[in-house]
């Protein structure tokens, strides 16, 4: 927590010492490092498989996923839960389905081949309970959320989303340490966050703290493991064909490769006549 | 020619057809993302199987429900159903094979065979008619068990005359197999799931 | 098509039932195998090769996508989120398709440059070169609309933005965005009429690529030195030579698209694209695409409304008029020592036309910052403005001035001259003239 709270007051002393002008500019995420990144890298299961944990058990009480279903959670190139684990772990949601002979929805445990529930039923449902805040759909959001800009460095370094995810989990400043000035402009039920992208003020408040999951792997849930599991877990619902892509491209790659060395040849060949 | 020459033409032919078999390969395989694209895709395959309780169901009733994009026949048969069907030869069937996807193919089409386990009562099908597709109608046809004015179990397909029976086999007509059974299995004496 | 005779002997008894009937070998053998080409073309003669072969890959995978994509406001960003979820080998097909853009717009900026470069727009290929910008258009109207379909924040607002353009017209504007819309904004009926339309505009496309090969054939291939063919020793046929030097180039470009396409399918689109449109909520900066951010700067560095859009359309249009603006009686740049020059600035202004697009217009330029207003700063807008005077200053200044003032080198006297000068240097030729 100690390296943490460093962090926080480093990373808001930085936004607030770019002065006034660039207040509402959003902070470049923190850079870290995830197994997936280039084109040799893979999803770590067991980390997938402890961020579906966190997704569950805390961002689901407010975030929709409503792309995924729960049978993604088994297929290949994914945290690959057995089929057994996600038709158990797709019962512990419940469903809405319906109509029945009496033309009533109903509930039910979740299976397999749903979609994940969504925590409200509609946006205006979602904003009466989050104090006018509208928690965004998770599917997708390493994929819509750059932590970072520019034309060369989105071309190297991606554009970041789970690294946004990441800092944003991370990066919460108490209100306790706040410069007083920024402290007075605080809105009614918002948190202090240099890299949310809206403005340094979001509606979220911290979700993450110490032991919030009981990871069934041992590994230890600090803020940080936690931040690192579900954003990279959000990577790959954003993106679950990933590794299958990646494989892909490097045997076209080396076939193409063949056939242009193949044809270079030929080239040479039949041109080798014309002066 | 000289030797020379002659190899010289045989490198040439060599990386000529080396090339367009490589080609041809690479083309080979990229037409088959594009043909398998049309093929159920995850969502489909994953279709939920369905569940239905058969309580409500009366005897002599028929429900309809639709099961991947078909309808499915469930029918509470009556006892004069099943003793007709049972009463037909295996010789005088069109098609002598059972149909049923529970069984193994070979499964002659016996009354008993048309169902799953030893509820007899339960008939459950396919209601899609085996020559083209069309839906029979029910307790209509020739073989259906006739009580006064009233025609019970037997179907009667409307758009080329096919006829089936109290066990939903083909008796007459264009159809060439027996009203197809899916794959389905009692979760408790009045629960089945399809799929 | 011209007046090039071939030699096709129908070898079979059916070859010849079928020729008298239809004599389409004849053609192939005529106009695509034997036909007589410059035989000095280089690497960049190549991407015309690769943007008929664009067409046809953009062609097959938009029909995949047809068939699992649907065009609803309520359905259209989920039905794309299922091809890549769900349908086999529909997350491939769909960023082949959205690259497959990009591809197209690189390899299209080529071949125009190109033939600016070596004069390819001059006589007898003025209708060639006009054929082809009426394509480029038509290919920017079909991209446009494409890209509205998979629904997200971007397609939405760019949608909406670019259909505005069309109020500033006097009088007739608003019923013009509103015939276009089909209702009070961008809204379902918008999304149903782009995808009919961007459906329809490809097969248009290949009807003037048609049209523009035909043109093409009628003239013959200008080439690097400019001179025209004079002599058979000048040509060779087009098949094996070009045919094979085309596949190569194309294979190597196809390198090129896959990178993308496997490694970084994301990075030439826009990542807000992938957040449910939202008709309540602009995105903080609205861009399009990066082929039309050179046309986007011109259009934001005229500060009225109506101006803007003229300047933009202008922009374009500018283009077909470029065979009578450029007054040089010599084609090649090769030959052409200041041209060469003032080509190379011009390239270079708009690839910066295209970055001062790419920002918010009051940004110090090439950064995030909002720019000081108080103080004289370098923005994204000024940048685009200076660009802009220069992208007209260079058609309709420096071209027609250029033809009357420079004096150009002397050009060989035939393609064969040129070639043999090259491979081997220590032959001396007589420049003509």
């Amino acid at each position: 927590m100690n390296l943490l709270k460093t962090l926080a007051i480093a990373a808001a002393g930085l936004v607030l010492s770019l002065g006034a002008v660039h207040a509402e500019t959003q902070q470049n995420a923190k850079d870290i490092s995830y197994s997936f990144e280039w084109p040799f890298g893979h999803f770590d299961r067991e980390q997938l498989q402890r961020g579906y944990k966190v997704y569950k058990e805390v961002c689901s009480n407010c975030h929709s996923m409503q792309y995924m279903s729960f049978r993604n959670l088994s297929q290949k190139g994914g945290p690959e839960f057995t089929d057994e684990q996600v038709k158990a772990l797709a019962a512990t949601f419940t469903v809405k389905d319906g109509p029945n002979d009496q033309g009533e929805m109903f509930d039910r445990p979740g299976l397999p081949s749903d979609h994940f529930p969504s925590p409200f039923p509609n946006e205006q449902a979602s904003r009466a309970a989050n104090n006018g805040a509208y928690p965004p759909d998770l599917s997708l959001i390493t994929k819509f959320r750059p932590g970072w800009y520019g034309t060369i460095n989105q071309l190297i370094n991606g554009i970041g989303g789970p690294q946004y995810v990441y800092s944003v989990l991370t990066g919460f400043v108490p209100d306790e340490q706040l410069p007083a000035d920024v402290l007075k402009e605080k809105p009614e039920g918002k948190y202090f966050n240099p890299y949310f992208a809206n403005g340094h003020w979001i509606g979220m408040p911290p979700p993450l703290s110490d032991d919030a999951v009981t990871y069934d792997d041992g590994t230890k849930a600090t803020v940080d493991q936690m931040a690192r599991d579900v954003s990279a877990f959000l990577a790959w619902t954003a993106e679950p064909k990933m590794e299958e892509r990646k494989r892909l491209g490097f045997m076209v790659m080396v076939f193409l490769g063949i056939l242009a060395l193949l044809l270079y040849l030929v080239k040479k060949k039949v041109w080798a006549d014309v002066h | 020619m000289s030797t020379a020459e002659h190899a010289e033409t045989n490198r040439r032919d060599f990386l000529y057809i080396a090339t367009g078999s490589v080609a041809a390969v690479g083309a080979a395989l990229t037409a088959w993302p594009f043909i398998n694209q049309m093929n159920p895709d995850a969502s489909v395959l994953a279709m939920a199987s369905v569940e239905i309780d058969l309580a409500p169901i009366a005897e002599g009733q028929q429900i309809t429900i639709k099961w991947r994009g078909n309808p499915v026949f469930i029918r509470h048969r009556l006892a004069a159903e099943i003793e007709a069907a049972n009463k037909v030869a295996l010789a005088d069937l069109k098609d002598p094979l059972a149909r049923n996807a529970n069984l193994p193919d070979s499964d002659p089409a016996t009354d008993k065979n048309r169902v799953v386990g030893d509820k007899e009562q339960f008939l459950v099908m396919m209601g899609v008619c085996t020559h083209l597709g069309c839906v029979p109608i029910g307790n209509e046809g020739e073989f259906a068990v006739v009580e006064g004015n009233e025609k019970h179990g037997g179907w009667f397909c409307p758009c080329h005359g096919s006829q089936y029976d109290t066990a939903g086999r083909i008796r007459k007509g264009p159809a060439p197999e027996n009203l197809h059974i899916p794959q389905y299995a009692y979760l408790s004496d009045t629960k089945i799931r399809i799929g | 098509m011209s007046g090039h005779a071939s030699n096709y002997e129908p070898k079979s008894a059916f070859a010849k039932w079928f020729h008298e009937r239809l004599p389409i070998m004849d053609m192939v053998q005529g106009q695509a195998l034997d036909f007589p080409t410059p035989k000095n073309l280089n690497y960049w003669w190549t991407f015309g090769g690769i943007l008929a072969v664009m067409l046809v890959v953009q062609i097959i995978t938009g029909v995949v996508l047809a068939m699992h994509y649907t065009p609803h406001v309520s359905m259209a960003f989920q039905s794309v989120e299922g091809i890549m979820r769900d349908v086999n080998s529909g997350w491939l097909i769909r960023y082949l398709h959205s690259n497959g853009a990009s591809m197209f717009f690189i390899a299209v900026y080529i071949h125009m440059f190109r033939g600016m470069y070596y004069g390819s727009y001059k006589a007898p290929r003025e209708v060639l070169w006009m054929i082809g910008v009426l394509i480029y258009l038509v290919m920017m109207a079909t991209a446009f609309m494409g890209y509205v379909l998979p629904w997200g924040q971007m397609s939405f607002w760019g949608a909406k933005v670019i259909t505005n353009l069309f109020s500033a017209i006097p009088w007739v504007g608003d019923s013009i965005t509103t015939l276009l819309w089909g209702g009070y904004s961008v809204d379902n009926p918008t999304l149903n009429r782009f995808f009919s339309l961007h459906y329809l505009l490809p097969f248009v496309l290949a009807g003037l690529v048609v049209l523009h090969i035909w043109a093409l054939h009628v003239v013959g291939n200008n080439n690097p030195t400019g001179v025209s063919v004079k002599s058979p020793q000048d040509t060779i046929p087009f098949s094996p030579y070009y045919t094979v030097k085309d596949a190569f180039a194309i294979v190597v470009f196809f390198m090129f698209y896959a990178a993308w396409v496997f490694f970084s399918p994301n990075y030439l689109g826009h990542a807000i694209n992938y957040q449910e449109a939202n008709p309540l909520v602009t995105p903080a900066h609205i861009v399009p695409e990066w082929y039309y951010l050179p046309f986007y700067a011109i259009l934001r560095a005229i500060p009225d409304k109506l101006g803007g859009v003229i300047a933009m359309f202008g922009s374009i249009l500018i283009l077909f008029a470029l065979p009578w603006l450029d007054t040089s009686k010599v084609r090649s740049g090769t030959y052409r020592p200041i041209f060469k020059q003032f080509f190379w600035l011009f390239a270079i202004n708009c690839v910066i036309l295209g970055f001062a697009g790419s920002g918010a217009p009051d940004n110090y330029f090439l950064s995030h910052e909002p720019a000081d207003p108080d103080k004289w700063a370098l923005t994204y807008k000024l940048v685009g403005q200076i660009c802009t005077a220069y992208y007209f200053l260079h058609f309709l200044v420096i071209l027609p001035l250029l033809g009357l003032l420079e004096t150009p080198k002397p050009l060989p006297a035939s393609i064969s001259d040129a070639v043999l000068a090259k491979s081997h240097p220590s032959t001396a030729y007589v420049p003509a003239e």
